[in-house]
């Protein structure tokens, strides 16, 4: 029988990858995702978890031994945050690519320069179109359960694409809360032993990574859009089970108070509870305010998001991620894009706020609901919180 | 990939683009883009050391025949003319290609 313990999140993290019985780690160590991995090692090293862990010397070289372990069929488990993500980009895209499941957690932290060990989503956001399915977790327990569904996910036949699992570094990665931990014995009822689609096996040769002649690239890339564009059925279906199994329900995008708001603010990660805070002060000052929360990044829910801000005037995207020269966080530039392609929609006011570990506290989120419900701020690219000036 | 016609729609390709049927890079024609210049072997000459097999950068001369020569092979050489400049008995050289 399961039960809530007092855990540090990244150690759920790792408890998880050793729940899912995972084969194959290889990781190399970075703050702040370091606790994860290192728990991982000392499983294997204590015979708890019968993995071959790999200690590369980099984390180039730790998604690419995850791609050769997992073309051989095993089921594999990296991990890394910023620069770490940045030098794993190239590989990244092959995963999908080559349609091998696959799962990492990264411990969101702000890409360097200047350096910053801090959070925010400049990592993740950098490696938005690799095609990777990507999923928030907003707590410790997110981080535990999703990590365990992204296995599911990522194997099913149908979807045969990699998953991430951002948990934002230090906010979540280095926090003790009561988690509840699922066994082994727990889990094999929800994840069912890996049945690779294809892999390397001499008996049946095959050719992975090859060339895309010109009459093929079109078409092999197409495919991998169509296995993303199709994975939200799966992952409905697993959210599903989950919830029918251990009882914790997951949406694509998750609601708070948004019933009869004009106003709703939007989220991704753990900053999330802090805006429902920020939510219940203002609804208590009788102001129409609800809280939109972003749990599945890539694919985008598109249709999900639309009822979820469905009745709702004006959005207030919070974006933890500052693109140059651009239209603003990648969020809200989705966001503004959804709703002019369609016609009719709320207004969509980007915030960039919470980059480099800068703390996003309610009282920023209650500046947000001003500036957005302020006549005009949605012609302004995004509006900087927080951003001193002279 | 290398049977690119029966590749019609994206549907058709392998999970991940692989390659189910080993070996098939034999079938792509690689000498079509040559570059003007063939070898041609004078078997007066040639002393069937082999040199021309081993040394060429591409596969363009097959395992030694019966007799003991190494067949050029038109649908791979890219005309670089290696075998004919290290060719040890000057058996091998490098002649101008009608334009196609």
């Amino acid at each position: 029988m399961s039960r809530r313990i007092g855990l540090e999140v990244s150690l759920a993290v790792s408890e998880a990858a050793s729940a899912c019985d995972v084969d194959v780690i290889a990781a190399y160590p970075i703050t702040p995702q370091t606790h994860i991995v290192e728990h991982l090692s000392e499983l294997v090293a204590d015979g708890k978890l019968d993995a071959e862990f790999v200690p590369v010397e980099s984390e180039h070289s730790a998604i690419s031994a995850c791609v050769g372990a997992a073309a051989a069929g095993a089921r594999c488990f990296t991990s890394s945050a910023s620069q770490g993500i940045a030098l794993m980009h190239e590989i990244l895209f092959i995963v999908p690519a080559l349609r091998l499941p696959m799962v990492m957690a990264v411990a969101n932290r702000a890409l360097s320069g200047p350096i910053s060990i801090w959070n925010d989503h400049s990592d993740v956001m950098a490696q938005r179109d690799t095609g990777w399915i990507s999923l928030f977790a907003e707590n410790g327990q997110d981080a535990f359960d999703l990590t365990c569904l992204a296995f599911r996910i990522s194997e099913d036949p149908r979807v045969q694409l990699p998953v991430m699992v951002n948990l934002d570094g230090f906010t979540l990665t280095h926090v003790i809360e009561p988690i509840e931990l699922l066994s082994r014995d727990e889990i094999k009822q929800f994840l069912p032993e890996f049945t690779p689609a294809h892999r390397l096996d001499p008996s049946r040769p095959l050719s992975m990574g090859l060339v895309g002649v010109p009459e093929v690239y079109t078409e092999a890339r197409y495919a991998v859009e169509d296995a993303m564009l199709k994975s939200p059925t799966v992952i409905a279906e697993a959210f599903g089970e989950w919830a029918d199994h251990f009882g914790r329900r997951y949406e694509f995008v998750e609601t708070y108070r948004t019933e009869d708001a004009d106003t709703l603010l939007v989220t991704m990660g753990s900053t999330s509870e802090t805006a429902m805070t920020a939510v219940d002060g203002l609804r208590q000052a009788g102001r129409k305010v609800g809280l939109v929360r972003i749990r599945l990044w890539r694919p985008f829910p598109f249709e999900e998001f639309r009822r979820a801000v469905a009745g709702a005037k004006t959005l207030a995207v919070m974006d933890r991620c500052l693109p140059f020269g651009g239209q603003g966080g990648p969020v809200a530039t989705e966001l503004r894009s959804l709703f002019y392609a369609g016609g009719g929609g709320p207004r969509v006011v980007g915030f960039i706020a919470g980059l480099g570990g800068r703390d996003v506290r309610r009282l920023d989120f209650a500046d947000m609901v001003d500036i957005a419900e302020s006549p005009g701020s949605e012609a302004q690219l995004y509006h900087m919180i927080g951003l001193r000036v002279s | 990939m290398a049977d690119l016609d029966a590749i019609e729609c994206w549907q058709d390709l392998a999970l991940g683009c692989s390659i189910e049927k080993p070996g098939n890079s034999c079938d792509f024609q690689t000498g079509d883009w040559r570059t003007g210049q063939k070898p041609v072997t004078d078997k007066e000459k040639c002393i069937k050391c082999g040199l021309c097999y081993i040394l060429c950068p591409d596969a363009a001369y097959a395992p030694a025949d019966e007799e003991g020569y190494y067949d050029w092979l038109d649908f791979y050489c890219k005309g670089c003319g290696i075998c004919a400049a290290e060719c040890p008995k000057d058996a091998i050289t490098m002649i101008e290609e009608e334009a196609s």
